[in-house]
């Protein structure tokens, strides 16, 4: 285990792939971090571990992280990950995503990924907006919030990704935000540990494209709402009074089932003399 | 032939069968009629091999499914029909660009759009080149019996391991649900290609480095995950390391290898039947099961003394552009005939119609050709 980010820089960024194209101030940065010490943490063998993601600015992850990774179509990474998953099922098998990528165009795959159970971390960078193509509302971009498609404010109604994978049976389910960046890795780890699909909303800080539009402030000040607005679960279940208006995080759901190539596996066996 | 074995047996379980028997150790699918046995069967025969089957949602997600078992390591393959195939062209794409083996079946219905689930068809031929976007590689088999859709189907996965690129096994219901006799051979006997791996240390190598490209397949090495590589593999266009760029000249480059290691490679897989055309005056080209029509047809033609030949392409692209032009040197005049509008008496008449005449002959109807529509025509009939 290293805690050193230079160290892990080392160990686990590809050379020669940084500086990244996030902008200054996105969250993206904390949340990959996260995960690569979640993986560190673990004591994971890099060849062991792949990395797949949709597209999208959360999806550009793939690229300077040393794993096997994948970088696929808009929406689709589960769908990969998911081939990925049953053809060599040693492997663990990450998704990185966002909030578009995976309930949006990819919000099928999610759902049946989650369904299966099968042995998928997903990482959801939720900045609640389309990044890359500048600004759009996504499924996640509060209603009333403004996005270049919607230049009077949103009347969409906005997403709960983890109520959406824990009712489509996700076996481990989590949030935390780039401001708490210790307790997502906590969530990453618990999520690979689990044998089965895991959904990690990682609640992130975009402020070229959401924050601007919608007079959030610069980074720092969109970092400190999200310190000031959330709350554990653990806390919220005993005070219920205090939930209003507040994002809850922490570990939401952790109910491990079969999982399905395991499941799959004891087909094969009949087979085998 | 010692081991080999007799049986009677549908298109559509001929191709499951040979592409077992070919190492297909993957497949993922949504099911849909005219294909939906290549589903059945694989679910039931896969574990059995130890290989592995996936339901999934929908076509995007199969052929998803599809290319991540590729990059695991394992052949693979999907089937599908009309629409389903059109939802497939996105990630067919992304395989053609990020140079991922695996076989695509397509047992045609009729269309646009829903169509005729339970009717053949011809009507996805330009799809099969130009279904998804960009300038890209296209390799697509057709078969025209039960048997040759259990060989072929073991070609189409040595090509697409060969020349790591998605393959198009282009079948229609005709041909998908006969059933004829069948020889299954013995394992032995069959021709198994693997795409090339690297060999040198993982730090040494470089995805596509020159260094590494086989010279005649234009193609580089390709490690599996979990083999210690840490490749990334992207659908962006991407220089040597395999990294994303928008460098015009390197993504110009890309683009032509990827169409090149196909285009300047098809002697290596130009399949075709020539029937009866040694001193042939007219010539027939049909494919799939429309040659099974066009061959009766000839076959009486020449009972009435007409010296009419056919050609029948299994390589249906790249277009077999020197075989038709030798054959439109020999010949006064070329009849087409397929279950669509002329997609690919178009080709044909693209390269032959300066050497002779070209005659579509076209139905749209659901229904087979048959070979007195055939024989009308070559007669002199509308
Ligand atoms: S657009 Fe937003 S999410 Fe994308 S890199 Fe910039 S700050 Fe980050």
């Amino acid at each position: 285990m290293m805690n050193n980010c230079s160290d892990l820089t080392q160990k686990y960024y590809r050379d020669g792939k940084l500086p990244h194209i996030w902008c200054p101030g996105c969250g993206h940065g904390i949340l990959l971090n996260a995960l690569v010490r979640a993986i560190d943490n673990l004591g994971l063998d890099k060849d062991n571990v792949c990395v797949v993601s949709g597209i999208g600015c959360s999806s550009r992850a793939t690229g300077y992280i040393d794993f096997n990774t994948l970088h696929t179509t808009h929406g689709r990474a589960i769908a990969y990950a998911t081939g990925v998953k049953h053809a060599n099922p040693d492997m663990t098998v990450i998704v990185v995503t966002g909030d578009g990528d995976c309930s949006a165009i990819g919000g099928n795959h999610l759902i049946h990924a989650c369904r299966r159970n099968i042995d998928i971390t997903t990482i959801c960078f939720n900045n609640n907006i389309y990044g890359m193509t500048g600004g759009q509302f996504s499924p996640t971009t509060p209603t009333g919030d403004f996005a270049t498609t919607a230049p009077h404010g949103n009347v969409d109604r906005t997403f709960d990704l983890c109520s959406l994978a824990q009712g489509a049976g996700a076996t481990y389910v989590g949030r935390a935000t780039a401001y708490h960046a210790t307790q997502l890795t906590t969530l990453i780890e618990n999520g690979i540990k689990n044998k089965g699909f895991s959904f990690i909303e990682g609640i992130s800080v975009c402020p070229t494209n959401y924050g601007r539009k919608n007079k959030k402030g610069d980074s720092v000040k969109m970092l400190t709402y999200l310190k000031d607005n959330c709350i554990d679960k653990k806390i919220a279940d005993k005070k219920p009074e205090l939930v209003e208006n507040k994002i809850i995080i922490g570990e939401l759901y952790n109910n491990p089932s079969p999982e399905y190539t395991e499941c799959y596996k004891t087909i094969i066996d009949k087979f085998q003399d | 032939m010692s081991n080999s074995k007799y049986k009677l047996a549908q298109g559509n379980e001929a191709c499951i069968e040979g592409a077992i028997a070919a190492g297909m150790r993957f497949f993922a699918g949504y099911p849909i009629t005219p294909s939906t046995e290549l589903a059945e069967l694989s679910a039931k025969n896969l574990p059995k091999v130890g290989g592995k089957f996936l339901q999934m949602e929908d076509e995007l997600a199969s052929m998803a499914a599809v290319i991540g078992g590729s990059c695991a390591g394992l052949k693979s393959m999907t089937a599908t029909s009309g629409p389903g195939f059109s939802l497939m062209q996105e990630n067919l794409g992304y395989a053609c660009l990020a140079e991922i083996p695996c076989v695509i079946v397509n047992v045609q219905r009729g269309g646009p759009s829903t169509g005729l689930p339970t009717s053949p068809s011809q009507g996805d031929v330009m799809q099969a080149k130009w279904g998804t976007h960009g300038d890209h590689p296209a390799i697509a088999l057709t078969p025209g019996s039960v048997q040759e859709t259990y060989e072929f189907i073991g070609t189409a996965f040595n090509l697409a391991e060969k020349y790591r690129t998605p393959v198009v096994y282009l079948m229609d219901e005709t041909i998908g649900h006969m059933r004829e006799k069948l020889m299954v051979k013995d394992p032995s006997e069959i021709e198994q290609l693997h795409r090339v791996k690297p060999t040198c240390e993982p730090k040494e190598f470089v995805q596509y480095d020159d260094k590494f490209m086989d010279e005649k397949t234009m193609v580089h090495p390709l490690p599996a995950f979990g083999t210690g590589y840490r490749i990334h593999i992207t659908g962006l266009t991407h220089d040597k390391t395999g990294f994303p760029t928008n460098d015009n000249e390197v993504s110009g480059k890309l683009v032509e290898r990827l169409c090149d290691k196909v285009e300047k490679n098809i002697d290596d897989f130009s399949y075709y039947e020539e029937y009866k055309l040694e001193d042939a005056e007219e010539a027939v080209i049909a494919f799939g099961g429309v040659s099974r029509s066009a061959k009766q047809a000839v076959i009486e033609l020449r009972n009435e003394g007409k010296k009419v030949g056919m050609f029948r392409p299994i390589t249906i692209w790249p277009l077999l552009e020197k075989q038709i032009i030798d054959l439109a040197k020999k010949v006064k005049r070329i009849y087409v005939a397929e279950m669509n509008l002329g997609q690919y008496f178009y080709e044909v008449q693209r390269v032959a119609s300066n050497y002779c005449e070209v005659v579509l002959i076209s139905k749209v109807t659901g229904e087979l050709i048959t070979p007195n529509e055939i024989k009308q025509r070559v007669n002199g009939g509308k």
